[in-house]
């Protein structure tokens, strides 16, 4: 019964965790000053959340994992995040792009997890909803600014739309996991945010002059049961090296 | 070991533990304490975090126990609670004082009130008004990033005296 709710748990804090470290990357190579504190500031956030998540997940699976355990002692294939979160920075427009597709996704979660009947996971959704309410305020002000910013910005931000956009549709698939938990009330039906996301991403398209590839266009699977693009794992390869060449290291 | 001492004057000592990143306010004045019990012998703490990765979030709660501590309380116990989730709302108004005096202009409004909608979301929008410079007071002000030196601060700047300076989200 709990295993449906430690997969959900994990994928919450596992996508968190991953768009995180890609963002740390930013640190010292944004294009500006500012642009890097706020990349480290949105990453911030969510490693906070992935850790309220993770640490969730380690109490139910109970086997005296940590969220230090769960984030340093896995590999690729036990992680549980959307294959979008994972995918490089590319340029500035295709980590703006990510960041707004994967925000406006995330808010629709936690406002629907923030009346789970799971009390834990209504009350770390409800924190985790304001800090990223801001994110997708950001991600769509950038939206704007590169769609309906010069020729060669527009260009940018459309081509890193079209790229991306093939991992966007995982967002919504379900699973034997997704249905238990729904039955009970602790998730939402993945599907269900579909039309408000679409609807949410479509409105910010054409403000930023930008236009919204194919809602039905195929759609990449299998982030969220473990099967990765080849990136995930020089990620972690990075994120991981030091807790795992020094186990127990503390500074 | 002495008689237990009130939970008034418990919240007395609280007054004088600092915020380790904004010196000036104590963890009072932020308004993350949010309860303080009696458990037998035990003092139990129920403190929220600010921001879910704020790094001061440990450093409050050592603080916590080292400043209790020290005034004789051996058991004290910091509990996290995470709902209801904090808000700038929960700022002392002497908090307010402090965070300007020391040149971060606090938050403006209250946070269920400046909550942006959905559906204005991407859209252009009025800037938030009514910012006032910490330096000279002018509300002649203008964000210039939405992050600042942390998660709970963006950066501003005067157009009057030319200051730049750290704002206090309203959240």
């Amino acid at each position: 019964m709990n295993d449906a709710r430690f997969e959900c748990l994990l994928r919450l804090g596992d996508n968190a965790l991953v768009l995180a470290q890609r963002l740390c990357a930013w640190i010292g190579h944004g294009p500006v000053m500012e642009e890097d504190m706020a990349q480290a500031n949105v990453a911030l956030d969510l490693i906070g959340q992935a850790r309220l998540w993770l640490a969730y997940a380690g109490e139910l699976e109970g086997r005296g994992r940590d969220e230090d355990a769960l984030a340093y002692g896995r590999d690729a294939g036990a992680f549980r995040n959307v294959l979008l979160v994972e995918q490089p920075n590319g340029d500035y427009a295709q980590t703006i792009a990510r960041q707004f597709l994967f925000d406006a996704w995330h808010h629709a979660e936690l406002s629907a997890l923030t009346a789970s009947s799971d009390a834990r996971i209504a009350a770390i959704a409800a924190k985790a909803l304001k800090e990223v309410s801001y994110h997708l305020e950001r991600s769509s002000d950038w939206m704007l600014r590169l769609g309906d910013g010069t020729a060669e910005s527009h260009a940018r931000l459309q081509a890193a739309l079209e790229r991306l956009w093939m991992y966007s549709g995982e967002l919504f698939d379900a699973d034997a996991h997704d249905a238990t938990l729904v039955e009970q009330g602790i998730v939402p039906a993945p599907q269900s945010l579909r039309a408000g996301w679409l609807q949410q991403v479509g409105a910010v398209c054409t403000a930023a002059t930008l236009t919204m590839p194919d809602a039905d266009a195929w759609m990449q699977h299998g982030g969220r049961q473990g099967r990765h693009s080849e990136h995930l794992g020089y990620l972690l390869a990075e994120m991981q090296f030091l807790p795992r060449a020094y186990p127990g290291v503390q500074w | 070991m002495n008689a237990r001492p009130t939970l008034e004057q418990v919240r007395e000592w609280l007054a004088a533990v600092p915020d380790p990143e904004i010196p000036v306010v104590s963890v009072l004045d932020l308004g993350i304490v949010r309860e303080l019990a009696w458990d037998g012998d035990i003092l139990e703490v129920t403190v929220t975090p600010t921001y879910s990765g704020c790094p001061a979030t440990e450093v409050i709660a050592a603080d916590i126990r080292s400043a209790l501590q020290a005034r004789g309380l051996a058991a004290v116990h910091v509990a996290t609670r995470l709902s209801p989730a904090w808000t700038t709302d929960w700022l002392s108004d002497a908090g307010r004082e402090k965070l300007r005096a020391y040149g971060i202009a606090p938050p403006v409004g209250r946070a269920g009130e400046v909550h942006v909608p959905l559906s204005a979301i991407g859209r252009p929008r009025a800037p938030t008004q009514g910012v006032s410079c910490p330096r000279c007071g002018s509300h002649n002000t203008r964000e210039t990033s939405r992050f600042g030196s942390t998660p709970c601060k963006a950066l501003w700047r005067c157009a009057d005296c030319g200051e730049p300076f750290d704002y206090f989200k309203c959240h």
